[in-house]
């Protein structure tokens, strides 16, 4: 029914145009002859295709344009006629003779035109006159049509302020009381449309309407441009009458349409001039009307004015604008208890944005807006609906933004308030935003009571929210969760040691809820920066006066250890062990040997206990020996301990190759360069002799595996460490020693046995072009070497 | 000329928040023809970052890594050059040089570069060239109480290499060079 609905209007259309158009081309003709009368007739019977019911507005439309460009045509003959003598007010009247009244009032419009122009009357005259004749035409698509045609032709014939049609009878007044008019007959006429046909067709009919409703909203438009409508003007009379006709004609449509209009389209300073009356309009319109987003559309073009320059700043304090936008969307939540959660949100949004970019030192407002929020929130479930949700992220996010400081935003008492309605996802969500506005902006938070304030606002991503089993989140989602918290963590920082402890201890208490998950995530960060934190007190002197509370470096390791600790037990025995050795070299600067002690013993237990993958085990052990090769605090019998069980880790890897490398990567244990205590020539060459051994070992098991030996790259990499202690004056290695090493490596090299290695052959070329090399530095080591043949 | 830039140890998100936005503004893709990165990045966000300045991206495993597939050592060839890649935690003692120029010698490398110990070194031996291009964000290291950011960017001519030392002290960056001139092209031979 509807398609044949379409193909009907298009074969009326399509008559139409072209009756219009062959009734043009006798008027033309008529024109060129100067035929005025039969002009007349055929422009008559043109005009006539417009009296058709039958066509939608869109349609409508396009027949009316071409009956509008060929009225431009007959205007410019009368113009010419009235110029060759004929009498515009005989004209005037001639045009009255048509027989139907809507050609007879589009001609006497166009006369009307012409007539104005002439200044033969005042134009207030005319325009009166033409404005109550249009009365004639009731129907609302054909009215809305014609007056929008009276409009347009009359546009540039107002009486405005330096307009040359204004005289002492004409003024603005006349202006804006002729398109005043205009525009409240066609609203009525706009109005009326709801109401026609049957109650099944309202939403075509409301479609329709929407087509036509810039027609309406012209008039306003032409208000706005006339330039002699100052402030008082426009508060005196524009809009007190406008608003009249938009409260009384009752029309959700209309109300909506027109409100945000008058909103668009007339200046700012006048919207913050006549506030009141135009909030007092608002709870007058229908309660089916958005009236959420013409406020916020209002606010935000307030907001827009203010950002604009700071000039006008004065005006919206002079105004009192934000008590009474505040108390107007209070009123309007008011008096719509079932408005959804979304709407009341958006409304505080607008209203928060307003208040930061106009009153941005008042944080008391903008807490008085979170505040209102707050009480709309309270007593609801947390909130489902997935556009409040952001709608809430978007008004937090407006502090951050505007603030570029998390501090200030912190000050608001009303804002992790508001966070506590989220649901955890949205919780997070917002948590990232506020991180992200931290990082961006490089602020400092250097307090452990602002720490304590933003670790409450973040919770959502430090610990688990809810009780209840929740969806698998994504585990690279998470990773970047945790991750933006361990970067979040270092910029946390104060100069002072003693707020600097109290943060440490603050982000500690927060993360150790956070559950195994999170712990190696938020640990490593919390521990570099209370290392740092002992450095920092060691360039301090041990003030021996200083309070029994005050920070040491003693009470931060045990904060360390405890801390670590947690780790051991999640378990991530790798990373914990790690921690534990960094702590003991810190530990190590301090002098504190029982304190590096425990740290040692700590992290040897969980070698012991934890450690069992193979790679693990070789990598810790490296650490192992590498930061023991450094320590200088231990005594002799701590030393020898730690030394003699990390030489029997080594020998007891997996793989041979391990062994032998960590085994004579202990030989450094036993000769440290600036210490001249521990340099211990025989332990040295012990632990040589024994990776010497292992090397075997690996080569004899590969004969016997793989029926080949293995490489000799381990037999020349312990030659080069025979020569790193030989260079270092070990007495205990001897020129023998090196020579048969050499000797022994060459023989297995050419042995049949052999496995073909060009990295191994090359090393040990290398290794002898080194040796050769310190032969000719002559001086003390060329003497070294010079015994040595290669 | 090949532009090599060698970086690591920058221990995002443990001991640094981020690299220094003076660095991040210097280092734009598409100038660079090869990352070298000794390690200790510690998280795949910064992998990635280094992919976007440079998609030939070569990195050895530190001890902090999130990615345990990264190799302990590499070696690669950029003109008349052979590099070593290691990150450093594995050669005792720490930062020692003669212990570093054996591992040189065991790669078979021109140009070893390593890291760990969070300090810059340029040093010449007779086998060739260590570089430790420091950490990238000046990272807390147990190493040493001294860090500012720093990176290397090694300019490859023919047998030269120019060797760029980009450091941050207070906020100012500071550059130093030091060439480096190879004996001869063939492969075993100085």
């Amino acid at each position: 029914m509807i398609a044949d609905g379409v193909e009907d209007e298009e074969k009326w259309l399509a008559a139409g145009i072209a009756g219009l158009q062959q009734n043009a081309f006798y008027m033309h003709r008529a024109l060129d002859s100067n035929n005025l009368r039969d002009a007349l007739k055929y422009s008559a019977q043109m005009l006539s295709e417009l009296r058709t019911s039958r066509l939608s507005p869109h349609k409508y439309y396009e027949l009316y344009m071409r009956a509008f460009d060929e009225l431009r045509k007959l205007e410019m003959f009368f113009k010419e006629e009235t110029r060759r003598g004929c009498s515009i007010v005989d004209l005037y009247e001639l045009v009255q003779h048509a027989g139907n009244i809507l050609p007879r009032l589009y001609l006497l419009c166009t006369v009307g035109s012409v007539y104005i122009k002439s200044k033969e009357a005042p134009a207030k005259d005319v325009l009166k006159d033409l404005v109550e004749m249009c009365r004639g035409i009731q129907h609302p698509v054909r009215g809305l049509f014609l007056r929008s045609y009276l409009a347009q032709v009359s546009r540039d014939k107002l009486p405005d302020i330096g307009s040359e049609y204004e005289g002492d009878a004409d003024t603005v007044v006349d202006a804006v009381e002729f398109v005043l008019q205009n525009f409240t007959e066609m609203n009525k006429l706009w109005v009326r449309m709801q109401h026609q046909g049957p109650a099944r067709e309202k939403e075509k009919r409301e479609k329709e309407r929407s087509e036509l409703r810039d027609l309406v909203g012209k008039n306003l438009h032409v208000l706005s441009q006339i330039e002699g409508i100052d402030l008082d003007m426009y508060k005196e009379t524009v809009l007190p009458r406008v608003l009249e006709q938009v409260v009384n004609c009752k029309d959700e449509i209309a109300q909506y349409y027109l409100m945000d209009c008058i909103i668009q389209v007339f200046p700012d300073e006048y919207h913050l001039q006549t506030l009141d009356v135009l909030l007092g309009a608002f709870p007058q319109l229908q309660p089916t009307v958005d009236i959420k987003t013409v406020l916020s559309r209002l606010m935000e073009r307030l907001s827009n004015y203010a950002a604009s320059s700071a000039d006008v700043l004065p005006e919206f304090l002079q105004v009192e604008a934000f008590s009474k936008l505040n108390n107007a969307i209070g009123k309007v939540i008011e008096a719509q208890p079932d408005m959804p959660i979304l709407g009341v949100i958006t409304l505080y949004s607008s209203l928060l944005t307003f208040t930061l970019h106009v009153h941005p030192d008042r944080l008391d407002y903008a807490d008085q807006v979170l505040g209102a929020c707050v009480k709309k929130l309270s007593g609801k479930e947390k909130l489902e609906d997935k556009k409040a949700t952001k709608q809430i992220v978007a008004l937090l996010s407006a502090p951050l933004d505007k603030y570029n400081d998390i501090v200030t935003a912190l000050k608001l008492s009303n804002y992790p308030r508001v966070m506590e309605y989220l649901d955890s996802e949205t919780n997070k969500v917002m948590a990232t935003v506020i991180i992200q506005s931290i990082m961006k902006n490089k602020t400092r938070i250097s307090t452990a009571d602002r720490v304590e304030a933003l670790f409450e606002l973040i919770k959502g991503l430090i610990k688990d929210l809810d009780d209840a089993f929740h969806d698998e989140v994504d585990e690279d989602d998470f990773k970047e969760e945790q991750n933006s918290v361990a970067r979040l963590i270092q910029l946390l920082h104060s100069d002072d040691p003693e707020e600097m402890f109290k943060i440490i201890c603050t982000v500690r208490k927060h993360i150790l809820g956070g559950g195994p998950k999170r712990l190696p995530f938020t640990v490593p960060p919390l521990v570099f920066s209370s290392l740092k934190l002992v450095r920092q007190l060691q360039g301090q002197e041990e003030n021996p006066f200083g309070e029994e509370e005050s920070t040491t470096p003693k009470k931060i390791f045990q904060v360390l250890n405890q801390t670590v600790e947690t780790l051991s037990n999640i378990p991530a025995p790798e990373l914990a062990l790690q921690l534990f050795l960094q702590c003991a070299e810190a530990a190590n600067d301090c002098d504190l040997e029982p304190v590096a002690y425990e740290f040692f013993t700590q992290a040897y237990i969980l070698y012991e206990e934890e450690i069992s993958d193979s790679r693990a085990q070789v990598t810790a052990i490296h650490l192992i020996i590498g930061t023991l090769q450094r320590m200088h605090v231990f005594g002799v019998e701590n030393r020898d301990t730690l030394t003699h069980k990390a030489t029997g880790y080594s020998a007891k890897l997996l793989k041979k190759p391990d062994q032998c490398r960590a085994v004579y990567a202990c030989s450094h244990l036993f000769w440290v360069d600036d210490q001249d205590n521990v340099k211990d020539g025989e332990r040295v060459l012990l632990c040589l002799k024994r990776a010497l051994r292992i090397a075997n070992a690996a080569q004899q098991m590969s004969n016997a595996a793989r029926g080949s030996a293995g490489s000799v790259t381990l037999f020349v990499e312990i030659l080069n460490k025979y020569l790193y202690f030989f260079e270092k004056g070990n007495p205990q290695i001897t020129v023998a020693a090196i020579q048969s090493l050499i000797e022994l490596i060459t023989t297995e090299m050419h042995s049949d046995s052999s496995t073909l290695d060009p990295a191994a052959d090359a090393f040990f070329a290398s290794t002898l072009r080194y040796m050769e090399f310190q032969k000719q530095k002559g001086g003390a080591i060329g003497e070294k070497y010079e015994p040595i043949k290669v | 000329m090949v532009l090599v830039l060698a970086i690591g140890d920058l221990n995002i998100p443990h001991r640094a928040p981020d690299l220094p936005p003076k660095f991040k503004s210097m280092l734009v893709p598409g100038k660079i023809q090869h990352i070298i990165c000794t390690g200790n990045l510690c998280i795949k966000e910064v992998h990635d970052y280094f992919k976007t300045l440079c998609p030939d991206l070569h990195i050895t495993r530190g001890e902090y890594d999130e990615d345990s597939r990264y190799p302990e050592n590499k070696t690669l060839t950029i003109g008349q050059f052979k590099l070593g890649i290691c990150h450093g935690h594995q050669v005792i003692p720490w930062g020692d040089l003669d212990s570093l120029a054996m591992v040189q010698r065991q790669l078979d490398v021109d140009i070893l570069v390593t890291g760990h110990t969070h300090q810059f070194k340029a040093y010449k031996h007779e086998g060739g060239v260590v570089i430790n291009p420091g950490s990238a964000t000046g990272a807390y290291s147990s190493f040493t109480y001294d860090v500012n950011p720093s990176f290397v960017l090694m300019d490859i001519d023919g047998l030269r290499v120019v060797v760029y030392v980009y450091e941050l002290i207070d906020g100012e960056v500071k550059v130093d060079k030091i060439d480096f001139k190879k004996t001869a092209t063939a492969p075993s031979a100085h």
